[in-house]
C-alpha cells in the first residue's frame, strides 16, 4: 500500500480499521495459544490512528529515510504491532497465524532483525523512550522533518529509565518526539494503583517539562486531534496520556488483569469476533 | 599514579611516551571527529575523566551529555545509530557494562546496532576511588553477549588504532580502557586488526597470554625468566572476543604451559576465554593470573597491583612453580 492511498481522515473508516486490527490480534493470539491480549487491544485505536491517519510511512519501502518512526516500548503488545504492519501492507496477513512459532519472524516480542517494519527490538520495558530520543536527535541533526512516536504502557512508567529519558527529551527540546501512554490502569499483578501507583501521571510528565495532552484513548476523534496538536507544540516533547481500557472491544476481556498475558481460547475467540463484527 | 608504571615506558628502548589509554582515546576521538561528521559522542557526566571532553569542545553539536543516567545514554546511543550516526558512548566501565548491562543487551546487541561502547577506569588501577569504581567484571559481562566484540588495548598506541579500526567495523563493540598511564608496548609498525592477537615471541617452556596493562608486565616477566634460562613467550590478546584461536593453538602447541594475565577477575575474562577454547581444542596446563574473585580497595595503582598479584614477579613465580 502506498502512503497516499493508505492514510485517511474518515473517522468511520478508521474505526473499521481498528475493529479489523482487534480481530487480527485475537485470531493470531488464539492460534499461537499464548501472548498478550489485554494490552494489545487497549492500544488498537491509538495504533490505527498512527498507521492510518498520522504517520508518513511507506510499507513498500520500510527504510525510507523520511518516514515517521514508531517505537513500541511496550514490546509485549507485539500482536498489535504485527496487526498494524499486516493491515498497512508491510507483511502478509497470512503470516500473522505464525505468531510465536519456531520458524516465524513474529517473535513473542518484536525483533527488528527478523521483521521489516519493526524499527528496533523491544520487550524489556522502559527502554523505548531513550531509543526514541536518540532517533529524534539524529533526525534533527540531519534536518529530516520526520516525527518519532513511542508507545509506552502505564505500568511501564514504573521503570526508572523512562524518567531518565523523560528528562533528556525535555532537556534537548525534542519537539519531533511524541510519546503516548496506553493508560489502561492494569499490569500483570493487578491494578497499577495497587501494585505501584504511578499517579499523578499527567503532573509527572508536566513536572519533567513535557507538553501533556490527556485524552480518551478510544475516541478516534480525540486521538487524531491529539496527534495533530502534538505536532504544533514547539521546543518541547509531547506526551499523550491516553485513558484506555485493557482488553477494549471484547466485553469479557475488558478491565481484567488476568488477560494481560493470556491468549483467548477458541470458544472465547468465536464470542469475541461476534462482538467485533 | 604509580611512578614505576609511568617510568617504565620511557626506559624501554624505542618505546613511545607512556600515556593512559583514556588519553589516547580522547585524542583519537577528536581526530576521528574531524575526519567523519557522522561520529557522535555520548557521555554520562564524566567527560573530563573519559576524555570525551576534547571531542565535546571541538564538536558541541555532536556531543550529548545525558547526565548521570547510563541506561538512558545507551538507549539514546542506540537511537542515534538507527538514524545512521556512529555513536561512541563513554563512561566508567562499571557503570557502562554493569548498571546499563541490560540496555546493552536488549537495545544494542539484540538489534545489532552500530554503537561503540568505550569505557574508561576499568580494573584496580582506578586506584584511590576504591572497589565501587573498579570494574573487575566488565570483560565477563560484555563477552557473554551475542553480537558483541570485546577489545582491551595494551597501550596508547594500540588504543588509537583500535578506535580508528572499530569506526570502520559495523556492529556493537566494547573497548576497555584504563585511568593510569601505561608504557607503550606494541611495536612502532604494529597493525591492529580485530580478532588478531600480537605474538611478541612464542616460548618453548611457557607462553604468557596477556591483555591490557598486563602485557607490559608479561614482557617484563619474560625477560626475568630468560635470565633464568627459560624460553617464555608473550602474546597480546587485545581482542578477547572473537579470540585469535590460531595464535592460542600455536602457543599451546609450542609449550605445555599457558599463563593468562589480566587486570580483571579470573572468572569470566581472558583466562576463562582461553580455558574455554583450549580445553576443547588442545588441553594444556593453564594458570590464570587476575583478581581472585574478590573486590578491589583504595590505594595507589602500583600498590594495588602488587596486593592483588598483578605483577611481573607474580607471573615469574607462577611459571616457575608450574613447570
Amino acid at each position: 500500500m502506498s502512503e497516499a492511498t493508505m492514510l485517511t481522515k474518515d473517522m468511520n473508516l478508521l474505526s473499521q480499521h481498528a475493529k479489523d486490527m482487534r480481530r487480527e490480534i485475537l485470531k493470531m493470539l488464539t492460534e499461537s495459544g499464548s501472548g498478550h491480549t489485554g494490552g494489545s487491544l487497549s492500544a488498537a485505536d491509538i495504533l490505527t490512528a498512527l498507521f492510518f491517519y498520522k504517520m508518513r510511512h511507506r510499507p513498500d519501502d520500510p527504510s525510507w529515510r523520511e518516514r515517521d518512526r514508531f517505537v513500541l516500548s511496550k514490546g509485549h503488545a507485539a500482536p498489535l504491532l504485527y496487526a498494524a504492519l499486516a493491515l498497512s501492507g508491510y507483511i502478509d496477513r497470512g503470516l500473522l497465524k505464525t505468531l510465536r512459532s519456531i520458524d516465524s519472524p513474529l517473535q513473542g516480542h518484536p525483533s527488528s532483525k527478523m521483521l521489516k517494519g519493526v524499527e528496533v527490538s523491544t520487550g524489556s520495558l522502559g527502554q523505548g523512550l531513550s531509543i526514541s530520543n536518540g532517533i529524534a536527535l539524529g533526525l534533527r541533526m540531519d534536518g529530516i522533518p520526520s516525527r518519532v512516536y513511542c508507545l509506552l504502557g502505564d505500568g511501564e512508567l514504573q521503570e526508572g529509565q523512562v524518567w531518565e529519558a523523560a528528562m533528556s527529551a525535555a532537556h534537548y527540546g525534542l519537539d519531533n518526539l511524541c510519546a503516548i501512554v496506553d493508560n489502561n490502569g492494569l499490569q500483570i499483578d493487578g491494578f497499577c494503583c495497587d501494585v505501584m501507583s504511578i499517579e499523578p501521571v499527567t503532573e509527572k510528565w508536566k513536572g519533567f517539562g513535557w507538553n501533556v495532552i490527556d485524552i480518551d484513548g478510544h475516541n478516534m476523534g480525540a486521538i487524531t486531534s491529539a496527534l495533530d496538536d502534538a505536532e504544533k507544540a514547539k521546543g518541547r516533547p509531547t506526551v499523550i496520556v491516553a485513558r484506555t481500557v485493557k482488553g477494549k472491544g471484547v466485553s469479557f476481556f475488558e478491565g481484567r488483569a488476568e488477560y494481560h498475558g493470556l491468549a483467548p481460547t477458541r470458544e472465547e475467540l468465536e464470542r469475541a469476533l461476534k462482538e467485533l463484527r | 599514579m604509580g611512578e614505576r608504571i609511568q617510568d617504565k615506558g620511557q626506559k624501554s628502548p624505542g618505546a613511545g611516551k607512556a600515556v593512559a589509554t583514556r588519553d589516547a582515546y580522547g585524542e583519537a576521538l577528536l581526530s576521528l571527529g574531524k575526519k567523519r561528521d557522522d561520529v557522535v559522542v555520548l557521555d554520562a557526566d564524566l567527560s573530563g575523566s573519559t576524555k570525551t571532553i576534547k571531542f565535546a569542545k571541538a564538536f558541541p553539536g555532536r556531543f550529548f551529555n545525558l547526565g548521570i543516567a547510563e541506561q538512558d545514554m545507551i538507549g539514546t546511543a542506540g537511537g542515534l545509530a538507527l538514524t545512521g550516526k556512529l555513536p561512541f558512548a563513554s563512561t566508567f566501565a562499571i557503570f557502562e557494562t554493569g548498571r546499563a548491562w541490560e540496555q546493552v543487551r536488549q537495545t544494542i546487541c539484540y538489534s545489532n546496532l552500530n554503537v561503540k561502547l568505550v569505557s574508561t577506569h576499568a580494573g584496580i588501577t582506578v586506584g584511590e576511588d576504591g572497589a565501587s569504581h573498579q570494574a573487575l567484571e566488565d570483560i565477563a559481562l560484555m563477552r557473554v553477549l551475542p553480537n558483541m566484540t570485546v577489545i582491551v588495548p595494551a597501550d596508547g598506541r594500540e588504543t588509537e588504532q583500535v578506535i580508528n579500526t572499530i569506526a570502520e567495523f559495523p556492529g556493537p563493540v566494547y573497548v576497555r580502557l584504563g585511568r593510569a598511564k601505561v608504557p607503550v608496548v606494541v611495536p612502532e609498525d604494529y597493525l591492529f586488526r580485530i580478532g588478531m592477537a600480537h605474538t611478541f615471541h612464542v616460548g618453548r617452556d611457557a607462553n604468557i597470554i596477556a591483555t591490557g596493562i598486563m602485557v607490559s608486565h608479561a614482557l617484563d616477566a619474560r625477560k626475568m625468566l630468560e635470565s633464568d634460562g627459560l624460553d617464555v613467550g608473550v602474546i597480546n590478546v587485545s581482542t578477547i572476543k572473537p579470540l585469535d584461536e590460531a595464535a592460542l593453538l600455536g602457543a599451546a602447541e609450542a609449550s605445555g604451559l599457558i599463563v593468562t594475565a589480566e587486570e580483571h577477575s579470573i572468572i569470566g575474562g581472558l583466562g576463562s576465554a582461553v580455558c574455554e577454547f583450549l580445553s576443547e581444542k588442545r588441553p594444556v596446563t593453564i594458570k590464570r593470573i587476575g583478581v581472585k574473585d574478590t573486590f578491589g580497595r583504595s590505594g595507589k595503582p602500583d600498590d594495588l597491583m602488587k596486593l592483588y598479584g598483578l605483577t611481573a614477579e607474580e607471573i615469574v613465580k607462577t611459571v616457575k612453580t608450574s613447570l
